[in-house]
C-alpha cells in the first residue's frame, strides 16, 4: 500500500498546495464527493484543478449558544461539481443563493498543517 | 419478471413502549422488547410464534441478535438492516419477500431508543464525510437546513409555510394524549423560537424522546386466522440516492419518487385514493418534500398545499395523525411509530384523532439526510 491511491490523501495534499482538485471520468464529467473509481464504469478517475470560480447552491448559518453564528454552505463550481464549504465575508445568515464566490484557502492548521478551500464574494476577489 | 406481492402478506399485530423519558437505567432492548411483546399479544401470538426478526436501532448494531436472545426466539431468518429512520419500511418489504419465499412465517419488525436518556451523541456515532467534516456541519440539521433553503429559493417556499407544518402537527398532538407535546403551538411561536440552523428554529425540528415500537407481519392467510383485522401491504418501495449531503443529486427532490411510485404502482392506487398519510417529519422541510415527491401535490407546491390547511384536522388529507415526530415521539428513529400510526387509522382505534372511513394509509419513511427513502401502501380489507 505505497500508492497514495485514498482520495482523501490525494485532495488533502492539494489543499496543502492550495489547490482545488477534483476527479473527473475520462469525458471530463467531474466526480464528488471523490471516490476510487468512476459511479457507473469503475474506470479510473483522472484529477484536475478547479478554477475555484462557483455559485453558492445551498447556504444555512448555525447558531449555537454564546458563539456568533457560522455558516456553511454548499457551493456549485464552474467545472460541474458541488462541494461543502463556508462563505467568508458575509454575515453567516446573509449569503445569497447565487451569488459568484471565489476559493480562498485557510493558512495552514497550526498542529496539523491542513489548509482548507473558503469562499469569498467573487467581485470582491477579482 | 417478478410475481406480484401485493397483498400477500400483513400487519396482523402493531403497538410501542413506553415513549417519552425512560427511567435510568432503561437499556434500549428494554423498550424494544416490550413493544415486542405488546404487538405480538395485539396479534394473539407468543415469542415461540416467531420465525423472522427484523430490527435496527443505533445503539445496537446486532440488533435481531438481541432482539432474539430477549424475547427467546429461534430465528431462522434475520435483517439488520440499518438505514436509518426508514429501515422499519425496508424491513417490511424485505419480509413480506421472505414470507413469500417461505422463509419465515412470522416475522417481528422492532425498534428501541434510550437517545434522550443517554444523550443523541452518545445514541449515534455519527459518520463524517471526509469532504464535509471540516466545515463542522452539525449534522443531522445542517442537511435539512440545506435543503429548505434551496427549496425556498427555488419554489418561494416561506419560512411561514415550514412552521405550517408544525403547526399542523401540534394541532393533531392535542387529539392524542399519548403525545410528547401537546401545548398550542402557531405559527408565531415557531418563527420566534431559537433558530437552530437557519432556516429552521428549534421548532422546525423534531423531538428527541426515548421509545420503541413493533409490528408483527405475516402472510395474508395466517393474518386472517389471527384476533385484529389484517391490514394489508398493497405496495412497497425502497430507493437511496446518496450517504451525506453533498452527494445528493438535487437538493430538492428526493427518492421518494422511486420508493413512491414503485409502491403506488404495485397497490394499483394513487395519491387520491390515500385517506391519511404519515410522511416522516424529521423536520419541518421533510413532509414537504416528500408530499410533492410522492404525488400528494406538484414539485414547489408542498408549502402552500400544507399552510393551506390541508394537512391538518378536518383537511382533506390528514397527514401524522399522531402528531409526529415534531410532536408526538421522536426517538432517533421514527419510522416504526408512524408505520403504527398507520395500522391504528387502518383499524379505527385512533380514538379523538380517527380519521373516518379510514381505507388507504401511506406510511413513508427518511433515513440519514434525505438519504433513504421508503413507501408502504396499506390498506384495509375493503382494499382487497
Amino acid at each position: 500500500m505505497t500508492e497514495p491511491t485514498s482520495p482523501v490523501a490525494i485532495s488533502e495534499a492539494a489543499w496543502r498546495d492550495g489547490r482545488l482538485s477534483y476527479p473527473c471520468t475520462a469525458d471530463g464529467t467531474p466526480v464528488w464527493p471523490p471516490r476510487i473509481a468512476a459511479p457507473g464504469t469503475g474506470e479510473p478517475l483522472t484529477w484536475r484543478d478547479s478554477s475555484g470560480l462557483g455559485t453558492v447552491y445551498a447556504t444555512t448559518a448555525l447558531h449555537a449558544r454564546d458563539v456568533p453564528a457560522r455558516n456553511v454552505a454548499l457551493i456549485e463550481l464552474d467545472e460541474g461539481f458541488r462541494m461543502m464549504s463556508r462563505v467568508e465575508g458575509l454575515p453567516a445568515d446573509a449569503i445569497p443563493i447565487g451569488l459568484r464566490v471565489r476559493a480562498r484557502f485557510t493558512g495552514p492548521d497550526p498542529e496539523t498543517g491542513a489548509r482548507l478551500p473558503v469562499f469569498v464574494p467573487a467581485e470582491d476577489h477579482a | 419478471m417478478t410475481a406480484s406481492l401485493r397483498a400477500s402478506a400483513a400487519i396482523a399485530g402493531a403497538a410501542e413502549s413506553e415513549i417519552g423519558a425512560a427511567p435510568d437505567g432503561t437499556r434500549p432492548i428494554d423498550l424494544m422488547a416490550r413493544a415486542c411483546l405488546r404487538a405480538l399479544a395485539d396479534a394473539g401470538l407468543t415469542p415461540a410464534d416467531v420465525d423472522g426478526v427484523f430490527a435496527a436501532t443505533t445503539q445496537l448494531p446486532m440488533a435481531p441478535v438481541n432482539l432474539a436472545l430477549e424475547l427467546g426466539i429461534d430465528a431462522r431468518y434475520s435483517d439488520a438492516t440499518n438505514v436509518g429512520g426508514s429501515s422499519f419500511m425496508f424491513h417490511v418489504g424485505h419480509a413480506r419477500a421472505a414470507i413469500a419465499a417461505g422463509l419465515c412465517d412470522v416475522a417481528l419488525i422492532a425498534y428501541g431508543s434510550t437517545q434522550r436518556l443517554v444523550g443523541r451523541s452518545s445514541a449515534s456515532v455519527q459518520e463524517l464525510d471526509p469532504w464535509e467534516a471540516p466545515f463542522r456541519p452539525a449534522m443531522p440539521v445542517t442537511a435539512y437546513a440545506l435543503a429548505a433553503s434551496r427549496h425556498m429559493h427555488e419554489f418561494g417556499t416561506t419560512r411561514e409555510q415550514l412552521a405550517s407544518v408544525a403547526v399542523a402537527a401540534r394541532s393533531w398532538a392535542a387529539m392524542n394524549p399519548g403525545a410528547w407535546s401537546r401545548d398550542p403551538l402557531s405559527v408565531d411561536d415557531v418563527l420566534a423560537s431559537r433558530m437552530v440552523a437557519d432556516p429552521l428554529t428549534l421548532r422546525d425540528c423534531c423531538l428527541v424522546t426515548d421509545g420503541g415500537a413493533a409490528i408483527v407481519v405475516t402472510s395474508a392467510e395466517r393474518a386472517a386466522t389471527l384476533r385484529r383485522p389484517p391490514v394489508f401491504v398493497l405496495g412497497a418501495g425502497e430507493a437511496h440516492s446518496h450517504r451525506h449531503i453533498t452527494g445528493m443529486p438535487s437538493l430538492t427532490a428526493t427518492a421518494a419518487r422511486q420508493s413512491g411510485a414503485a409502491a403506488f404502482a404495485e397497490a394499483g392506487l394513487t395519491p387520491a385514493d390515500v385517506d391519511v398519510a404519515q410522511l416522516y417529519d424529521a423536520f419541518t422541510i421533510t413532509p414537504i418534500l416528500f408530499l410533492e415527491d410522492l404525488g400528494f401535490c406538484a414539485k414547489g407546491d408542498g408549502g402552500p398545499f400544507a399552510a393551506s390547511g390541508a394537512i391538518g384536522p378536518g383537511g382533506s388529507l390528514p397527514l401524522n395523525t399522531n402528531g409526529g415526530g415534531l410532536s408526538y415521539t421522536h426517538p432517533g428513529m421514527y419510522g416504526l411509530h408512524a408505520i403504527v400510526e398507520g395500522v391504528r387509522q387502518l383499524r379505527g382505534e385512533s380514538a379523538e384523532r380517527q380519521v373516518p372511513g379510514c381505507e388507504v394509509a401511506v406510511t413513508h419513511g427518511n433515513g440519514g439526510v434525505l438519504s433513504t427513502q421508503a413507501t408502504l401502501v396499506l390498506g384495509s380489507a375493503a382494499t382487497l
